[in-house]
């Protein structure tokens, strides 16, 4: 059994609450770079540059590359072999992102009641989904979540003889309702089987994995391709405001389903794609 | 090029705005989201008097990061329009002329916007750091108690926007799509 103190995990989640804040993870700067260079569109090629712009001002003076600094999404994948010491699990990932968006100068997006809306005042609780793995170690991602983007996501429960046709679709009408509110160009994570909320977990999931890079599974990576081709000839471009980058990429995930189910889940996320990760 | 323009915004100069021009602001601003705007709408249907004149201002979309010491204020980008939609004609026509935001209006806002001759401005969403730079100085106007969400008072210089609406009611995400789309 191996013992890791609370404290380690609040100072591991406190640094990654700002590290993802300030500093875009380097293949989406890249990706956005290439996008530049294809973009045919004068008013998205100089959007793209001000994206580029504003991630080196951001990861230059330390401070958010976008002022709303999200719902802190964390997972956690603990080795069954750890032993959390020293108090509560989750108390100690939320007093990380107490102090993270406190002592980072970070906004604090989180309302107590989703009906009565009292700002916490320090951004928690977070979301947290742990998964128990083999082993002993801790692995935690932390991921901000700007609304603008999520708020545009979806599930729907497809009929399983719409096959990939039918998810490719339903991808293709979530992005296109979405237009130009979650500050395209996006990545859109896919989750697809499993039940309602697993696909919404994959979905999210997706969107962590290096960018651009295809899914294993090669009909998967073909319904990503298609779909991301599709996308981007939706003509929607850079905020919307029309050009051939609408999305840097199409990421999926798949679980096994019901024989009576297709769940689809497309979360949507904006340019600032942000993310960090740490082994403790 | 990009045109510059000077608040407050008479509506001659905002009815001479057309969509896809890119403008430079120079001057005073407000933000305002969310909870401001039900503020603002819960006052006047109370009959209170608002804190602030809206005649000829713009307002910004904004919920600032708090700033960093020595800092004017935390990065600044647009947050999307269309959750204000509801209370912009009510806003529009006690003189309201422009707002500065991301993302498609209602076509209730659209209509208001055509008859006062407002025109509706887009600036780049997430890129806050690069929008804070143009802000020169800041002060909390109302609401203080709402923390990001708060009425401020904002100078600018050179805040970069493009007019995605016009007050012919021209819209530029619609223009601008189909110029890009490719038909399959
Ligand atoms: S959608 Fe993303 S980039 Fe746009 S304002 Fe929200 S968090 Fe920022």
């Amino acid at each position: 059994m191996r013992e890791i103190h609370v404290d380690q995990i609040t100072g591991a989640v406190r640094e990654m609450c700002m590290q993802a804040c300030y500093d875009l993870p380097e293949d989406v700067a890249a990706a956005l770079t290439a996008a530049r260079e294809r973009e045919e569109s004068e008013l998205g090629r100089e959007i793209l540059g001000e994206l580029q712009e504003n991630i080196a001002i951001a990861r230059e003076r330390r401070v958010a590359i976008c002022q709303d600094t999200g719902i802190t999404v964390v997972f956690v994948k603990l080795g069954q072999d750890v032993r959390i010491v020293g108090g509560s699990f989750n108390s100690a990932i939320n007093e990380g992102v107490r102090r993270g968006y406190t002592e980072g100068y970070l906004r604090k997006s989180v309302v107590c009641d989703p009906l009565e809306r009292k700002n916490t005042g320090d951004n928690t609780p977070a979301v947290i989904h742990i998964e128990v793995v083999p082993g002993d170690g801790l692995h935690l991602t932390v991921a901000p979540k700007g609304i603008g983007s999520e708020n545009m996501s979806g599930v729907k429960m497809l009929v399983p003889a719409l096959g990939s046709q039918g998810v490719i679709d339903f991808i293709y009408e979530v992005v296109e309702r979405a237009g130009p509110n979650p500050c395209p160009p996006i990545v859109v994570g896919v989750g697809i089987g499993g039940t309602m909320e697993k696909a919404a977990i994959l979905a999210k999931k997706a969107l962590f994995r290096p960018l651009g890079q295809p899914h294993s599974l090669p009909h998967i990576a073909e319904l990503e391709q298609k779909s991301l081709e599709r996308i981007n000839n939706s003509g929607i471009g850079p905020m919307g405001l029309g050009g051939r980058t609408t999305a840097l990429a199409v990421q999926a995930e798949v679980y096994p389903t019901h024989i009576g189910g297709l769940p689809v889940a497309v979360n949507i996320q904006c340019h600032a794609c942000r993310h960090a990760e740490k082994e403790l | 090029m990009a045109k510059t323009i000077t608040t407050p915004l008479d509506e001659k100069t905002a009815r001479s705005l057309k969509a896809g021009d890119r403008v430079l602001i120079d001057g005073v601003i407000y933000t305002g989201r969310d909870a401001a705007h039900a503020r603002l709408l819960e006052m006047a249907k109370k009959g209170e008097p608002w804190p602030l004149d809206l005649q000829d201002q713009i307002i910004y979309y904004v919920g600032p990061c708090p700033e960093k010491p020595g800092q004017v204020i935390g990065p600044a980008g647009p947050t999307t329009s269309g959750r204000m939609d509801l209370f912009t004609p009510a806003l529009l026509e006690k003189g309201l002329r422009g707002m500065i935001g991301k993302g498609s209006r209602s076509p209730q806002v659209v209509e208001t916007m055509k008859k006062v001759g407002a025109v509706y401005f887009v600036a780049t969403g997430g890129a806050a750091a690069l929008i804070a730079d143009r802000i020169t100085a800041s002060e909390l106007v109302a609401f203080g108690e709402l923390g990001t969400e708060a009425i401020r008072r904002l100078v600018v210089k050179e805040f970069p926007v493009i007019v995605a609406l016009d007050s012919d009611g021209n819209d530029l995400y619609k223009i601008g799509r189909e110029k890009f789309r490719v038909a399959v």
